[in-house]
């Protein structure tokens, strides 16, 4: 489906403009551009809200609540953010923007065997909102299924705008509500077959010339947490094969019921915990995806990914989160190389020598 | 190297294999010093390991000339000229016809003695690299050259009458003996100068390798090969001449003249008489020179066969590349794709370091670089084109005593030791001088007969990959880098087929990749022709002159050899996986089985019949 300044799909080769994408759809379309898969899926854009709010009009209702307003009479706002809440959760939108969405929609599905969950989450532009806990991290409504169910969700995002905190806050700092505008992430839900962490470095030594992956089946949560003991695998960073790697017991997995809309955690049988959950190629697909990370954010990086169940072979690794890798990354953790200044220019007659004598005495 | 608990496990003494029905007495027919005579009673005892890399088959007496001059060569640089601190050279018998070697290590007491000796050799050599290699290209050259002037012919009936008025006073005999000993010497010289760099070359090599270890501990061992390899080297220049002229044949339209390429002259004459066929030709023939002094064997066996003499085989190549060019396919080795994948994985590597250790690994890479193409390209130079001058002048003495009825055939010369060879060139002059019959026609038809069948009999018996006990571990560097024997090496080969595990063949991860295909066994050079497009090449070893092979195949498993061996190099050269010094692969991999090669991991695993 074609980008427009209304829908813009992750993957659709849009440059990512952060008014009209708000700070985590912008993020989630430079990061799948960069090689680094996000789960797919589409942005509502800013535009899309402004002329929602302008042509259903919410604009004007939403200014009259707004008019007068006094901070310190919190009864008030509280009042007149419910108002205004309802009138964006309910009054009818026109129909060729609803189209919008559903075409949107649509389009995403249409990438699956059956309909798959989706998540929908806000995307703001932050200065919007109060500082530690913008929108986009607090409105997000996971196991989202159906059309009418994203519609309804979209618009509950739009409404986290104008929660009593929102209004309040804005109030206080003097920030106009002129332009105040929402971006909505509509976001496959990952059907996670294995998951886990990648560190572009040997967090045990931390040599940095090594990818080291942990990886067990289901949901990475229980990776994470310590749950289970995953897979480990080290990679040489620039030769990408595998140099160490020691088979973990995965023991358990956390799987999705998507019936109830939760996670599940069953046994994993004996075949599957004695043989690595992953092949040669998602090792090497995983390696290369927290490289690109590590260039894309120029330090060393802990990356959460999952491979999905829904997506075909070859384009199921999704990156769920990167962020950089803090403990060894400093560089406290490198080998000092034991070596005399050259005594000739282009080469270490000594170290040859140290070279040749090293393995004495050990034996 | 991971420590290896003490193995009560074992190789066979020398002692206690069986000879093959019909070998007995095999030992005579070796100079006495090459087979173990136990004198001191430590040769059945201590460790040594087969060297079927380079010697695959059962020597003829006369070819272990190359195994005596090569591996003496080889120690003597270890220990007479560089002062290596911890390694002498590598001590070698022959036995039930195969070459067995022990490297011999420095006492540890003897060590710092030989320390600043050895940085002022090396020191000297490393400094004045440049000017030094091209002292040995002329050195090399001039005793290729020398050798090629060397010319055997039967002694006349009489003496010129020219040389009674000139009062010569010789009879021309003294020309026969002293060009073949002449022959002899310029052969060792050459095997003299072929070490002169080439323990210089792996010493940088493994300098730049034990920096890279400890830096990036775990680092692959062909991620520092692909650091410091040539791109363009000598070695590969044979080969890349067949595909010019396979390409320049294409474009002048000669491609019909190639249809059967084991007719030489044919071959030649409908080039020459086609448009265009001309400018082939002269193409041809400038490539010769001297690109085809190239062997599909190694050049230590008289068998051996060079293009310059057996041109079907070059025309063969050059037939197969063409029909591959009409096929759209691109020959030429990817070049431009090699130099850029060297040069990422060094700028990767590189990113990582600041400061000291990335000085460090500059002037270590640069050495090794520097050095070490060497180690392939001087191959051309001793094994290819003066080995192959050298077998062709032994050819040509043979030649004289199949004309005085000493044996029958040029390749009999063979059985017989080159002092023996001395003896009966004393034999044919003095029968010749005497005006009578010489002893060897009526002696030596019957001898090599009977050493015939001692040879074929030894070769009924695959070697062994080492005897007796191997020490706990092996820290001699280039028995390490060269023939792969490392600690692990050894302990795999006494797993033998009971390792377990899943089943899967492994080596050393030589070149990396993963290809599935369909295995081509192969155990001589002879069975090469019989190689398919695609097929996967598991060999017992392979030449770097297997070039053109190369280009055909996905992938290669090989029994022997270590990360620079033959097959490695060839491979990376290539961009071809492969897996060396599995022990075992060709033994237990069959013809026709579709099989997995990781090169990245060293794993080769069979997949179906």
């Amino acid at each position: 489906m074609q980008d427009t300044p209304y829908i813009q799909f992750f993957d659709g080769g849009s440059e990512p403009t952060h008014a009209l994408l708000g700070g985590k759809c912008a993020s989630l379309v430079t990061m799948t551009a960069a090689g680094m898969p996000v789960p797919p899926g589409f942005a509502v854009t800013t535009a899309h809200y402004d002329e929602v709010v302008h042509r259903s009009g919410m604009a004007a209702a939403i200014q009259a609540e707004l008019a007068g307003l006094d901070y310190h009479d919190v009864a008030a706002v509280d009042a007149a953010s419910a108002r205004i809440r309802e009138q964006i959760a309910s009054r009818e939108i026109p129909a060729d923007l609803r189209a919008q969405v559903l075409a949107a929609y649509d389009a995403l599905q249409s990438r699956f065997a059956d309909e798959v969950p989706v998540a929908v989450r806000s995307s703001a532009t932050a200065e919007d909102l109060p500082d530690a806990s913008f929108a986009g991290q607090q409105d997000t409504y996971l196991w989202v299924r159906g059309r009418d169910a994203v519609l309804e969700h979209i618009r509950r995002c739009w409404a986290s705008l104008y929660t009593c905190r929102a209004i309040l806050y804005r109030l206080k700092n003097g920030i106009p509500d002129e332009g105040l505008s929402m971006a909505v992430a509509v976001q496959k839900m990952v059907n996670s077959r294995v998951a886990g962490v990648a560190m572009t470095i040997d967090p045990t030594s931390g040599d940095r010339s090594k990818i080291t992956i942990d990886a067990s089946y289901g949901v990475g949560e229980m990776v994470v947490s310590g749950q289970v003991t995953p897979d480990n695998i080290v990679l040489d960073k620039v030769m990408l094969c595998v140099v160490a790697e020691t088979i973990g017991d995965k023991h358990a997995e956390l799987v999705p019921d998507v019936a109830a809309g939760r996670l599940v955690e069953r046994a994993v049988d004996a075949e599957r915990r004695r043989r690595r959950c992953l092949t040669a190629e998602e090792v090497t697909a995983i390696a290369r995806m927290a490289k690109r990370a590590e260039k894309h954010y120029c330090c060393p990086q802990d990356v959460e990914w999952a491979l999905d169940a829904d997506l075909p072979p070859g384009q199921d690794l999704l990156l769920l989160q990167a962020r950089p890798e803090t403990v060894h990354s400093a560089g406290s953790g490198r080998k000092e190389a034991p070596a005399p200044a050259p005594a000739v220019p282009g080469f270490n007659l000594s170290g040859i020598t140290s070279m040749l004598t090293a393995g004495l005495g050990k034996v | 190297m991971t420590a290896v608990q003490p193995s009560l496990k074992s190789f066979p003494k020398p002692s206690e294999l069986p000879v093959p029905p019909g070998a007995e007495g095999w030992e005579e027919l070796y100079p006495y010093n090459l087979v173990f005579r136990n004198g001191s009673g430590a040769e059945d005892e201590k460790f040594w390991f087969c060297d079927s890399q380079h010697w695959p088959t059962v020597f003829k007496p006369f070819e272990t000339i190359g195994g005596e001059f090569a591996v003496k060569c080889l120690g003597q640089y270890n220990a007479r000229h560089l002062i290596i601190p911890v390694a002498n050279g590598i001590e070698f018998k022959i036995h039930l016809g195969y070459l067995y070697m022990s490297p011999i290590p420095v006492p540890e007491e003897q060590i710092p003695a030989r320390v600043p000796e050895f940085e002022r050799r090396v020191g000297h050599y490393f400094q004045n690299w440049d000017s030094l290699l091209e002292k040995w290209r002329q050195k090399v050259r001039a005793t290729i050259d020398e050798m090629e002037g060397l010319t055997f012919k039967p002694l006349p009936e009489m003496v010129p009458f020219d040389d009674i008025l000139s009062g010569k006073a010789k009879d021309g005999s003294e020309v026969l003996m002293e060009g073949y000993d002449r022959l002899i010497q310029l052969c060792y010289q050459n095997w003299q100068y072929h070490f002169e760099f080439l323990n210089l070359g792996y010493l940088a090599y493994l300098d730049f390798f034990s920096f890279c270890k400890q830096v990036f501990p775990g680092i692959p061992d062909q991620a520092i090969a692909k650091m410091v390899q040539g791109v363009d080297m000598e070695l590969f220049r044979p080969d890349d001449e067949l595909k010019k002229l396979a390409t320049l044949a294409v474009r002048l339209g000669l491609q019909s003249a190639f249809a059967d390429t084991d007719d030489v002259p044919g071959t030649l004459a409908r080039v020459a008489e086609a448009a265009g066929g001309r400018e082939w030709l002269d193409a041809y023939m400038a490539a010769q020179d001297p690109w085809f002094n190239f062997t599909i064997g190694n050049g230590f066996y008289g068998h051996d066969e060079y293009w310059i003499e057996h041109q079907e085989i070059p025309l063969g190549f050059i037939k197969d590349y063409i029909r591959r060019l009409e096929q759209g396919e691109q020959i030429m080795r990817p070049v431009d794709e090699l130099i850029a994948e060297r040069d990422r994985i060094v700028s990767e590597y590189r990113e990582l370091l600041d400061g000291e250790q990335l000085a460090q690994f500059d002037a270590k890479r640069g050495l090794a670089a520097t050095a070490y193409p060497y180690v392939e390209n001087h191959n051309f130079y001793i094994e290819h084109w003066t080995m192959g001058v050298f077998w062709r002048k032994v050819r040509e003495l043979s030649a004289v005593f199949v004309a005085a009825g000493f044996w029958a055939d040029r390749d009999d010369i063979l059985y017989l030791t080159r002092g023996e060879v001395r003896e009966a060139l004393f034999d044919y002059v003095c029968g010749w001088g005497v005006g009578t019959e010489a002893t060897g026609p009526h002696y030596w038809p019957a001898e090599i007969e009977r050493r015939r069948a001692i040879i074929d009999a030894l070769k009924t018996q695959r070697p062994q990959p080492a005897l007796n006990t191997p020490p706990a571990q092996i820290t001699e560097p280039f028995t390490m880098m060269l023939y792969g024997i490392t600690t692990e090496q050894v302990q795999q080969w006494l797993a033998g087929d009971d390792e377990g595990g899943d089943g899967a063949i492994t080596g050393m991860a030589a070149s990396p990749g993963v290809v599935e295909g369909i295995a081509r066994v192969v155990t001589s050079a002879d069975q090469l022709s019989e190689v398919q497009q695609d097929e996967i090449l598991v060999a017992t070893i392979t030449a770097p002159s297997w070039g053109p092979i190369f280009g055909k195949i996905k992938a290669t498993v090989t029994d022997i050899g270590g990360m620079m061996s033959h097959a490695a190099i060839v491979c990376r050269e290539y961009g071809l996986p492969a897996v060396t010094g599995t022990g075992r692969a060709s033994t237990t991999i069959r013809t026709g089985q579709r099989i997995r090669v990781d090169g990245s991991a060293g794993r080769v695993e069979i997949l179906s019949d």
